[in-house]
């Protein structure tokens, strides 16, 4: 099929969720109610880091209209989103890690009385010393936040070297060397995490909540409760707003469904923005060291990346997050050989976890500013630099990342075109400038968060004879038009219109798995599931429509809600009619279909994250302008090229870019997840400085800049009708883009985000003293990094495992490092 | 010490307009004009971000000004008159700033959405063809973080453009 | 959700019987107009009245007259402000701050006189109960450190106010009506540096006018420093008003705001320049003047050292527009909006 002769895939198209969304009917889950419905709160730790000495009920169960307290003695069992990080629980056990850590669940007949009930349970506090950063981390052991790895505070140490990297090194014509900050940041998402529990009719209980992982929270749920999975059903309502920030199961969540069972009435829980913050699970700040060695025509001969990531209290998708700190380093551009060492240690802070890019934005930003200093030093236009050395189609990386197609050279070329590039960098007056960068991102982790051989993604079809199809996927609408997608496939295969599906997702009693809306996997995952169960369905119909208009089954069509031949369109049946006609010969008629990515190259212990069945790629321009006085930074437009492979519906496309485009520029600029610490002679707190969504800063309507977006559309074999992703991958270039920029501008350099008009007139100050007018970090820390795994490359004719690694090892390495 | 218990809750009876529906409601006295729509009125379509004003999900007309419902008084409200994305269709038809918004990717989440519904149809009435300025300081009370606005600002502009066309068919 | 206190509601229907009604509750009795400032400090519990006053009952708070000068009620919101040209052509700064206050929806609903008597503000004070419990409280409310320099006697929470320093580069008078009487006082006289006494508005008075003199000869400004184009508090404001006689200024004030828990006059800088032309020199001289003012502190957003640093150059805007240049390009580029009223 070509482009053109698609009917719906292609063509901008209102989401099959719009109208729902525009008149307010979308339900999202703190619009559940319930008759009987009772309300939760969460009172939570008032201390950083603490042992818990005694938790007193009493006066609150006490007060009036209060039903049920529930502490860490009721839900004992640990659990956590990663099979290697099992260390959270519903209600603290014996200690707290960080301010705002939940200690008990309050149920009244109303929120405010839950609310006013906190005060009245008595917790008593044995203060721990505290941990801010991650070097405090490092330097000490005792007291250790969790005691269930590794060594001190370090949650996960990476060592992982793919090559001989004294040989790439001794390669290079030019070794460059450079630090940079990543500060941590919030989702923000506009809705507030919430949950409705309630038990049903026959006893079994539900959980509605705003979640992209329905099946995950599952799986957890059946852990902490102690239920069969098959008597919990979980619904995701529609979420207002993910971008990683709930993804990850939540004390609320178990809370208000085992405060459901012991009550028998129905129980709503709602965080307020200062609980979203607690909840966290957003970007990791992390520290940076790059070196990178290149020829003096540019090529990368080796790059070695350290990453000091900061985990917050709990491992949460901590050592996802870590590994994905070095895992796509080498996707973007070519990297023949590759170190990689991480680390992520615990502090005292709420959990980091996934936030859109998972790890990947914080090395994509250094090593793209880092390749700005390398075109600055050889004289190369950074645009010529990163076209040639952009990573090969078909090909697989030092870390044995396979790639298949890869558009970054043709959204190079179209950005420098669109941008107007050639006459702009280095060549706008003083105070402005031009700033290229690019990445690349998955679409869809490779392997499941829980090592198992089942599909990740799954799609039923029901067809009857009302012409009507029901499309079934556990598939979770964030808002990113999942359930759009979903239609939208099924529709293109039968030839209907989308408007004749309905879809049910998110519901673990009704619809087949999906792991969920993380790492950019639906579209491309849920997608190839829809198209195999549609095309099931079809060729179903197609057998019976091909006897009964005695032609060739080869030769029949499904369009135009019609099934028809495709030499004489005159003669055919409607599509109601074919599916009568199916009915009547087959029975009912039902199809399914799944997906399970193709097996990785990666054979060693750590090889699991990475991989994904194809990659997004983008490049974007930023213009900015820098007031020399103040340091006031404003970023008037941004230019975005994404390789999407194919889009599938153009309006939902360029919002994901521009969305991301939006959320980068917060992130670039001001966007901030940061702490304060009082004075320590006097307090020994440690709070989020700001959790509030007016201090916690995001770009307005006046803050946004102007967006030109170019889709290209590069098909991938992997993706449905060669679809990849674009939720993720085109936040990722913004941040270095703008910092590039701002050297063009005024030649300094700022090696950390947000860019801050303080941080930029420092900078300019030490330019005007003569001294390297530069902002950033200047060195990282020891860390007791372990023999690293030797991994040859494929040019030292490696088959993707590591040297001397035991048969155990090995058989390890297949049972994935999330 | 502020959170402790107080007297117990008395309840407030006002009478109210909403979508053009007058109505009797009583509701605990403490409660704002944004839990009395979605608690007490079972009109769930404006939504809440932080009660504190931060925002603008919870944007509401109160007699016909965009205001943060989150931040009035129930009790204020007797005799006025309130309108809510509930309010926006007429009959079963979408309001020329809903189709726009569906059809243009508007609404991605959708969660910001009837708060920037009913600053724009405000913004429309006062003003038939806005400029992309106007649009844009308008809808500065409302935070959206998935869509970058870019298509928000695309959507009320064709419904400008869809309005006139409605016009000119009656 | 966060949710309101328990509270007795009042709703008095003239200044007199709210004068009694406040007369009345004493200390646990608060005035409530817009609601945009009240309301989220009481769903924080930082202020918990027992009984809340409402005022929008009262239609004398309403009115504006022009006698001579302006005379506008406190009970007006910022953008009916906004709306009324004579603010917009004769007083400039009180238009440009008023339109540069939060959001177009808040400024529907936040009043002139609120703004005025806007609670200071503080990173360590507007958090939540839960947040503030965590500190162990601050001095302002239910603590006793001032976590912003624990060795302060006195509380430093920021005034946040934008139509203050605005009025006070104006000349502003504010009226204030108790039960038992009323005065007139000056707006640079409504305010004291002490971030909980920040009001010499005794508890018992309603702030109810707001005076302005004829505005003939005089020229002002407002300039704002904040993140984002819309919904942040200054973190800096210059406001600042001349007479001129030609080129020439007779009489000056400029006035810091968010640099100290009261709007600051710069009374050098403005002394400075009566006598002179505003020639780049002047300008340069007198914003040096006036950066010895600011005393910022590390409780709002941005650096202190920065805000500290940028005072120069915000009064050299403030001053180079009060000379007659076309600021626009850098109000965009600073205030990242036009300064339009919208409808």
């Amino acid at each position: 099929m070509k482009g053109s002769e698609f009917q719906v895939v292609g063509h901008p198209r209102r989401r099959v969720d719009g109208r729902a969304k525009v008149t307010g009917k979308t339900v999202y889950a703190d619009d559940i109610v319930m008759p009987r419905m009772v309300w939760m709160k969460l009172l939570r730790s008032p201390h950083p880091h603490a042992k818990i000495l005694s938790i007193d009920p009493s006066r609150a169960l006490a007060h009036p209209g209060v039903m049920l307290v529930l502490t860490g003695k009721d839900l004992t069992i640990p659990y956590g989103i990663l099979p290697v990080s099992q260390d959270e629980h519903p209600l603290c056990q014996d200690k707290v890690r960080y301010v705002g850590d939940p200690v008990a669940a309050i149920v009244a007949r109303d929120e405010l009385t839950a609310f006013e009930a906190m005060d009245l349970v008595d917790v008593k506090y044995e203060p721990l010393r505290t941990f801010a950063e991650p070097e405090e981390s490092l330097q000490h052991d005792e007291p250790r936040i969790h005691d269930y790895c590794g060594q001190g505070n370090i949650h996960k140490l990476i060592n992982l070297q793919f090559g001989d990297m004294d040989k790439g090194f001794g390669e290079a014509d030019e070794i460059f060397e450079d630090r940079f900050f990543y500060q941590g940041n919030n989702h923000l998402a506009l809705e507030q995490h919430a949950s409705v529990a309630a038990v049903d009719l026959d006893g079994k209980v539900t959980l509605w909540s705003s979640t992209q992982t329905p099946h995950y929270v599952h799986r957890a749920l059946a852990k902490a409760l102690e239920i069969p999975a098959a008597h919990i059903r979980v619904i995701a309502t529609s979420n207002g707003g993910g971008f990683g920030a709930k993804s990850d199961i939540f004390h609320h969540e178990v809370c208000a469904a085992k405060a459901a069972l012991v009550l028998g009435r129905p129980v709503k829980v709602c965080m307020t923005r200062e609980e979203v913050f607690y909840c966290h699970r957003g970007r990791h700040p992390v520290l940076m060291e790059i070196k990178t060695g290149v020829k003096k025509t540019g090529e990368i001969t080796a790059m070695h990346l350290k990453t000091l990531v900061d985990g917050g209290g709990y491992g949460s998708y901590g050592v996802a997050s870590t590994f994905y700190t070095g895992a796509l380093q080498t996707v973007t551009y070519d990297v023949p050989r590759y170190h990689f060492q991480g680390c992520r240690v615990f502090t005292n802070k709420p959990p980091c976890g996934p936030k859109r890019g998972h790890g990947t934005p914080q090395p994509r930003f250094g090593q793209e500013i880092q390749l700005d200093k390398i075109a600055e030093r050889l004289e190369m236009d950074p645009a010529d630099l990163r076209l040639k050395i952009v990573a090969k189609p078909n090909t697989v990386t030092a870390n044995y990342m396979r790639i298949g197609t890869i558009g970054l050279a043709e959204c190079i070329r179209r950005v420098v075109d669109v941008s107007d590039w050639k006459k702009r960098f280095r060549k706008l007056p003083r105070g402005r400038g031009v700033g290229i960068a690019c990445a690349s991102y998955l679409s869809g982790a490779g392997l499941p968060i829980y090592w198992n051989k089942m599909p990740h993604s799954g799609v039923q079809l029901k067809l009857d004879r009302s012409g009507g199809v029901t499309a079934f996927c556990g598939c979770t609408e964030i808002g990113q038009g999942s359930d759009d997608v979903l239609v939208g496939l099924v529709a293109e295969v039968l030839g209907i219109e989308p408007f004749d599906i309905r879809a049910v997702t998110a519901d673990t009693d009704l619809t087949p798995v999906d792991l969920g809306s993380y790492s950019s996997r639906v579209t491309l995952m849920m997608g190839n599931a829809a198209i195999q169960a549609a095309e099931n369905a079809r060729d179903q119909i197609a057998g019976v429509i091909a006897k009964h208009l005695e032609i060739p089954r080869n030769r029949l069509v499904f369009a135009d809600r019609r099934v028809f031949d495709a030499e004489n369109p005159e003669h055919g049946v409607s599509f109601q009619e074919a599916v009568c006609l199916s009915e009547a010969k087959l029975g009912t008629i039902g199809a399914v279909g799944s997906y399970t990515p193709p097996p990785s190259p990666a054979r060693y212990k750590g090889g699991g994250v990475g991989p994904s069945p194809a990659y997004s790629y983008s490049a974007a321009v930023a213009e900015v302008e820098i007031d020399e006085e103040t340091g006031w930074i404003s970023v008037p437009k941004i230019w975005m090229a994404h390789d999407v492979g194919r889009s599938l519906n153009p309006t939902l496309v360029r919002g994901q870019v521009e969305g991301s485009v939006y959320m980068g520029l917060g992130e670039a600029l001001m966007e901030e997840q940061t702490f304060r610490r009082l004075p320590s002679r006097l307090s020994n707190a440690l709070v989020h400085k700001f959790p509030s969504i007016l201090e916690y800063k995001s770009p307005t309507t006046h803050d946004m800049c102007d967006v030109v977006t170019e889709i290209i559309e590069d098909p991938d074999p992997n993706g449905p009708f060669g679809a990849k992703e674009v939720g993720q991958g085109p936040l990722l270039p913004i941040m270095p883009a703008v910092c590039n920029a701002v050297f063009d501008a005024v030649g300094v350099r700022i090696d950390e985000v947000p860019v801050t008009p303080e941080k930029v007139l420092k900078a300019l100050d030490l330019q005007r003293r003569g001294k390297e007018g530069r902002y950033g970090p200047e060195k990282f820390p020891d860390v007791p990094w372990p023999n690293p795994s030797v991994i040859p490359p494929p040019i030292e004719g490696g088959d993707g495992s590591a040297i001397d690694q035991p048969d155990s090892a090995k058989k390890k390495a297949k049972v994935n490092q999330p | 010490m502020t959170a402790t218990p107080q007297p117990q809750p008395s309840n407030a009876r006002i009478t109210l307009t909403v979508n053009g529906e007058e109505s009797e409601v009583l509701f605990a006295s403490y409660k704002t004009l944004l839990e009395v729509l979605r608690e007490d009125m079972n009109l769930p379509g404006t939504k809440h971000g932080c009660e504190l004003g931060e925002c603008g999900a919870c944007a509401v007309l109160l007699d016909g000004q965009p205001v943060l419902s989150c931040l009035v008084l129930g009790v204020e409200c007797d005799g006025r008159q309130v309108e809510t994305v509930e309010g926006l269709m007429e009959g079963n038809e979408l309001h020329p700033l809903q189709e726009a918004f569906a059809d243009l990717g508007g609404a991605q989440c959708g969660y910001c959405t009837p708060g920037i519904l009913v600053t724009a149809k405000h913004l429309l009435e006062e003003v038939g063809t806005p400029s992309r300025e106007q649009i844009r300081e308008v809808l500065a009370g409302n935070l959206c973080r998935c869509t970058g606005y870019l298509q928000i600002f695309e959507s009320v502009e064709e419904a400008v453009v869809r309005c006139g066309e409605r016009k000119a068919d009656s | 959700m966060m949710r309101l206190p328990r509270f007795e509601y009042r709703a008095p229907r003239s200044v007199q019987e709210a004068a009694t009604m406040l007369a009345e509750e004493g200390p646990s009795g608060m005035l409530l107009a817009g609601g945009t400032d009240l309301l989220p400090n009481m769903k924080r519990r930082q202020q918990v009245p027992r009984t809340v006053i409402g005022l929008r009952g009262v239609p004398e708070l309403r009115a504006s007259s022009n006698g001579s000068g302006l005379r506008l009620g406190a009970g007006l919101t910022l953008n009916e402000l906004c709306r009324d040209p004579r603010v917009e052509k004769l007083y400039p700064a009180l238009f440009q701050a008023a339109v540069q206050v939060a959001t177009g929806q808040l400024r529907n609903m936040a009043t002139l006189g609120g703004n005025l008597c806007l609670d200071t503000r503080c990173n360590y004070y507007d958090q939540n109960y839960e947040w503030r419990k965590a500190i162990d409280f601050c001095m302002k409310k239910d603590g006793e450190t001032c976590w912003v320099a624990p060795s302060s006697s006195k509380c430093l929470a920021v005034s946040s106010t934008d139509v203050a320093p605005a009025l006070m580069a104006l000349g502003g008078i504010v009226r204030l009506v108790a039960a038992d009487g009323e005065r007139e006082v000056a707006v640079k006289d409504l305010y004291q540096n002490d971030g909980i006494h920040y009001l010499t508005r005794r508890r018992e008075e309603i702030l109810t006018d707001v005076l302005l003199e004829p505005s003939a000869g005089w020229r002002s400004t407002y300039w704002k420093l904040r993140r984002r184009g819309s919904f942040d508090f200054p973190v800096l404001s210059v406001a600042a008003a001349a007479h001129f006689d030609g080129d020439e200024v007779t009489e000056a004030r400029v006035v810091l705001g968010a640099v100290a828990s009261q709007p600051l006059a710069c009374d050098e800088a403005s002394a400075f320049l009566v006598g002179k032309q505003l020639t780049d020199d002047v300008i340069q001289e007198a914003a040096g003047l006036a950066s010895k003012v600011g005393r910022p502190m590390d409780n709002t957003d941005f650096l202190l050292h920065w805000r500290k640093r940028v005072i120069g150059e915000f009064t050299r805007y403030a001053l180079r527009e009060l000379r007659g240049e076309d600021m626009t390009e850098d109000r965009v580029r600073i205030a990242r909006h036009q300064l339009a009223a919208v409808p």
